[in-house]
């Protein structure tokens, strides 16, 4: 059973969380403009990594807030917890966020021109 | 009864002044207070306590700890029974009453021998290969196959026993309470650390239970151990465990710890517990689980009698009891010289010691020769003879390189055997953190290599030897440990040790056979399974070359003990076989729990109704009174139906249908999920989680909203109430309640946290009671006669709030029915008061309150879906029917892009349909498979399903809803529902099947 540190409430079982999947999956804004493969890519193509991986929780049993974990998952080592909404700010964990594949997704750039402009 | 022949005078730890009584196999003995049943077994003589699983050859003791595969014991008697308990670490008890396993009609008679004596034809793989034809035999075949193997029997009933959990934290979790666990937690202790210290054995010291050939600080070895014991229990941060077995290391240092409570003075206390499951979670782990001596391979190695040396040695200086009364003992390295020196001390006969070592020498050597015992250099025992008791040993002597025998043989008459064949370290628990592990060649053992949690392994386990080093290994580990766990101190001084000195061991792992031809038989290495030697040759013959592939085709290691005294020597002989080495072939996983434990400790005390938490509503008493029927609806009891005297279900549902729509009925729907919506953009959330528009909704008015997952499938639906500007009431099913709550944090928190909104459950804060019918208006203004009611002033989808019976309540002019109906929240409080209000007004109209399976019934009428039960995850609006309620003008809602992929718009997807039965009264069961061409027998092309399925008092008529494919282009058309003796023909319709205009709504 991991034991997890909650960004706000600190250590707590995992049983008081629930797993949220993949982070940093960018909903795509103009979605309608995307093809329907680019958009599965969007909804059903989640990253399965052995080793690193970014990954969403919520403190179901506490304090209901979402947050992200950077978690080997060979080792279940978690190496790095940050708010939602932000990114990592440990070298692991920015390196393994600038090379995941969904950087260079249709739905993802998509999304980045659209608030950029 | 029968005397303790065997238990030598003065020696052991054994309190001698209380004798307890127990009963083996119907026959009463008697042990002491410190005994196991093993050594309480041993005491009076019984060497024979079990039958193997397959051949059902006899078998005896061969350890004296968790490692044992043989002595496997049916405990106690009716639904408490325990099977396959090892007898090893039974802790014995006056009445206690036990039963060998795996005979009949009994142990030494046992007519399940004969597989032994065809022994030839069952070899490994032999009911994978014999049983393959014709398939649909096989399950006569494994019943009989079952019966004839198998060990001890599982109880019938509920296990009547009492079982405790417990939650811990601590800086250091020390495994193992042998010299380097215990000068472990001394170290550790010392700084004031956390401190919990487990030992599987009912007493603390490990190995120095038995080794009394060493001194401590000028100390006896155990009278070390007791000071050492002694000063950890002064010490207030530390928990001492012993009858307690650390079986589960899992993720983050957090481990299972499984004690048995049931050894202590409690039996016949109502308070009795008898195990008491720990889940502890350690900042730090000290794994001291030392080793596990191995057996050698050779003919008939699993007679009784034949043991470990150092279990033998237990036996004698811990429980002192002699193993018989000519001991010979066969080794490679120097321990059996310990044991044999324990023997001669003790006046215990020994016949010789036979020693693969060509050369063996130093202290202990020097110090048995000196005794006078006879010692067999290169020699080895070649076979044994002795049916239920070994009786003699044929030995040889070994060629220089140990592959074969030469000489001339001779027999050695002999009651036990006390063999060696080198030590495996106890990596268990390191291999279930995670951790990998090595082959270190010169020890011939697998080591801990890379270390992937907070934990150390010292001493036995981590390849140390010798009691000093053991010792030093503890002080530093514990010290470090409770250093790293931010306690101070510094590790105690090493105390001067007197230990005797081993010499390297000869590893041969099979013993070479003396026939002509070279072939082995009867070789056992796995003795709870009876796997031999030529098992793993014929594997290997057979290509089964990976570790994984020979566990599972010969199961060797697959018995309760998982291999604990053979494992490490399989995959050597399948190195060999293979012409390869240990390394090279791997080992296989090793999983918890490390021994068998009772599913009783892990449920501990959430049974029956404390299982899972019941919940009711505020009404619960008055559906009570009016003598409902429950059902659960999630955690719910929701009253299900409310019959008269002899009234059938049937009959009462349908009478609540009918006064439904005829009168007035009322339904406690305080279950429904509630969800308060808070904030300026309150609007703007719900009209991006909601598929229809929200932005011009007025306060005061009411809407349906449905809720898409992403991927466009329907996921909860409900009514949402703007109740004043920047403040919305969300209702939801009573399934779905939290789960939506946690959605729309989650697309708050992750997607939109610029929005201004906030989300509270108040299920629980309103109770709710839903009147519907023609007379429902009026019943409502007798109550509550301030209110216009009228459809001008209250129109529908609307709320109002007003005094009800003198509460002040929410109104909200909703329908679940299709009926003009009112929903009436009052704060929780006050819901039986409103209830019976309600009730008692309503009798001038016959109110009657109707259940769940009514307000079924009504819906399906009206053709209202219930999501889960018209959907399951892969429905759209659009298959439901629903485009109505899906905005087409919308930027952007949850699962709006979804909506437009290829598959969501094909013409063929389930669709939602009505289906009606030629025959009227015939009600389809709910389920069932949908097919457009019937044939006289399963394959049949399957085009939906039946969802909801009812007999309509309203309609006089059956009405069922089904998921079609490509449904609506079917209607008007004919289909079959094939069940297991008839076929029931349908007409396909839409899904309104009362009331199609609507014009009951307003009353």
């Amino acid at each position: 059973m991991l034991y997890i540190k909650c960004p706000w409430c600190g250590y707590r079982d995992d049983a008081e969380f629930h797993y949220g999947g993949e982070a940093h999956i960018k909903r795509p804004f103009d979605a309608d403009s995307l093809s329907d493969e680019e958009f599965s890519e969007y909804l059903f193509q989640k990253s399965n990594t052995k080793g690193l991986t970014l990954e969403r929780w919520v403190h179901t049993s506490g304090c209901r807030r979402w947050f992200n974990v950077l978690r080997n998952t060979v080792t279940n080592e978690i190496i790095e917890v940050y708010p939602s909404n932000q990114l990592p700010s440990s070298q692991a964990g920015k390196e393994y966020y600038k090379n995941n594949w969904r950087r260079k997704s249709a739905a993802e750039s998509l999304t980045t021109r659209q608030v950029e402009k | 009864m029968t005397m303790q022949r065997f238990r030598l005078k003065d020696l052991g730890q054994v309190d001698r002044s209380k004798p307890l009584r127990f009963k083996f196999d119907g026959k009463f003995y008697e042990g002491y207070r410190g005994d196991t049943l093993a050594s309480a077994l041993l005491a009076n003589g019984v060497h024979l306590v079990g039958r193997s699983f397959k051949y059902h050859r006899p078998r005896g003791l061969l350890s004296a700890g968790a490692e044992e595969p043989n002595a496997l014991i049916q405990v106690g008697e009716g639904n408490s029974t325990d099977p396959n308990t090892r007898a090893t670490q039974m802790i014995l008890r006056d009445g206690l009453t036990v039963k060998s396993q795996n005979r009949w009609p009994n142990l030494t008679f046992d007519l399940g021998y004969v597989n032994n004596l065809i022994h030839r034809l069952l070899p490994a793989g032999f009911y994978y290969k014999t049983f393959m034809w014709p398939a649909s035999w096989w399950m006569r075949y494994e019943y009989w196959i079952r019966r004839a193997a198998g060990l001890g029997e599982a109880p019938k009933g509920a296990d009547p026993d009492r079982y405790e959990k417990n939650h811990a934290h601590c800086d250091v979790l020390i495994v193992g309470s042998g010299p380097a666990g215990l000068s472990a937690a001394l170290a550790a202790g010392q700084t004031g650390a956390r401190v919990i210290l487990t030992e599987e054995q009912d007493s603390f010291g490990g190995s120095l239970t038995y080794n009394t050939d060493c001194t401590i600080d000028g100390l006896p070895a155990f009278e070390w151990v007791k000071r050492t014991v002694a000063a950890l229990s002064s010490m207030p941060e530390v928990i001492l465990l012993k009858a307690t077995v650390t079986n589960g290391y899992y993720d983050h240092n957090y481990l299972t710890l499984l004690e048995s409570t049931d050894n202590d003075n409690q039996t016949g206390s109502e308070y009795k517990t008898r195990q008491r499951l720990w889940k502890v979670r350690a900042k730090r782990v000290v794994l001291a689980t030392g080793q596990i001596e191995r057996p050698l391979i050779f003919r008939d190695n699993d007679r009784p009698g034949i043991m470990l040396s150092a279990a033998m040695r237990a036996y004698l200086n811990r429980y002192g009891v002699s193993p018989g009364n000519r001991v010979l003992l066969f080794t490679n390295n120097d321990d059996a010289y310990r044991t044999a020196i324990s023997l001669k001390k003790n006046n215990v006969p020994i016949a010789a010691i036979v020693d693969l070592r060509s050369n063996p020498d130093g202290e202990l050597v020097d110090q048995v020769r000196s005794e006078g015992i006879t010692i067999y250099p290169g020699h080895a025992i070649v076979s044994t003879a002795g049916y239920l008791r070994i009786k003699s040993a044929k030995i040889m002597q070994l060629s220089e390189d140990g592959t074969k025998l030469i000489g001339s043989m001779k027999e050695i008459r002999c009651d036990s055997i006390g063999m060696s064949g080198g030590w495996n370290p106890t990596v268990h628990l390191f291999s279930q953190s995670g951790g990998k592990l090595r082959w270190d060649e010169e020890l011939a053992q697998f080591l801990p290599k890379t270390v992937t949690q907070n934990l150390v392994s010292i001493g036995g386990c981590d390849g140390t030897q010798g009691l000093s080093n053991c010792l030093k290994a503890g002080l530093k580990a514990g010290a470090e440990s409770a250093r790293a766990t931010n306690n101070k101190g510094r590790a105690p001084r090493l105390p001067k040790v007197i230990e005797p000195k081993y010499n390297d061991q000869r590893t041969i792992w099979l013993i070479p056979t003396e026939r002509a031809n070279g072939k082995i038989s009867n070789h056992f290495v796995d003795f709870q399974n009876d796997v031999t030697a030529s098992d793993i040759g014929l594997a290997a013959r057979e290509g089964y070359r990976s570790v994984e592939h020979l566990k599972r085709y010969t199961t060797m290691g697959m018995g309760t003990d998982q291999g604990k005294t053979s494992n490490v020597a399989a995959l050597a002989i399948l190195g060999e076989t293979l012409g390869t080495t240990a390394p090279n072939i791997g080992h296989t996983t090793f999983r918890p729990p490390y021994t068998p434990a009772t599913i009783g400790a892990y449920a501990g005390r959430n049974l029956g109704l404390l299982f899972d938490p019941v919940r009711t509503t505020v009404m619960n008493e008055c559906h009570k009174g009016l003598g409902a029927k429950f059902e659960h609806v999630g955690q719910w009891m929701r009253a299900w139906y409310y019959p008269k005297p002899n009234e059938t279900m049937q009959q009462a549902v349908n009478r609540e249908v009918k006064a439904a729509r005829d009168s007035v009925g009322i339904l406690d729907a305080s279950t429904l999920g509630k969800i308060d919506i808070k904030g300026p953009d309150a609007a703007e959330f719900l009209n991006r989680v909601y598929t229809n528009a929200w932005l011009k909704l007025a306060p005061g008015r009411a809407r349906y909203g449905l809720m898409l997952k992403e991927d466009g499938m329907v996921m909860d639906d409900g009514v949402t109430t703007h109740l004043q500007p920047g403040h919305f009431h969300m209702t939801t099913t009573t399934g779905g309640a939290a789960s939506v709550l946690e959605w729309l944090e989650e697309w708050h928190q992750t997607e939109w946290p610029d929005l201004k909104v906030y989300f509270t459950s108040v299920t629980e804060q309103w109770a709710v009671a839903s009147i519907c019918g023609p007379n429902c208006r009026k019943l409502l203004s007798d109550l509550a006669p301030d209110l216009d009611l009228s459809n001008e002033e209250f129109p529908f989808m609307s709320v109002k709030e007003g005094n009800v019976a003198g509460i002040t309540a929410r109104i909200f002019r909703i329908s679940f029915t299709g009926e003009l109906s009112f929903e009436i929240n009052v704060p929780r409080r006050y819901g039986p008061k409103l209830w019976d209000a309600l009730m008692q007004k309503g009798k001038k109209y016959d109110i009657c309150p109707y259940g769940t399976e009514a307000m079924h019934v009504l819906r399906a009428e009206k053709g209202f879906i219930v999501v889960g039960q018209e959907t399951d995850g892969t429905v759209t609006p659009y298959d439901l029917g629903m485009d109505w309620i899906v905005s087409k003008t919308k930027h952007d809602f949850v699962g709006k892009r979804a909506l437009k992929r290829s598959d969501i718009i094909k013409n063929d997807r389930k669709q939602l349909v009505g289906l009606l039965t030629e025959n009227e009264t015939e009600v389809i069961p709910e389920g069932s498979q949908v097919v457009e061409t019937p044939t006289s027998a399963p394959p049949m092309v399957m085009i939906g399903h039946v969802t909801s399925s009812y007999y309509s008092p309203n309609c006089n008529r059956s009405i069922a809803m089904a998921l079609v494919k490509g449904g609506k282009e079917k209607i008007g058309q004919t289909l079959h529902v094939p069940l297991r003796n008839k076929t029931i023909k349908v007409t396909v319709t839409d899904t309104q099947f009362f009331d199609k205009e609507g014009v009951r709504l307003d009353g």
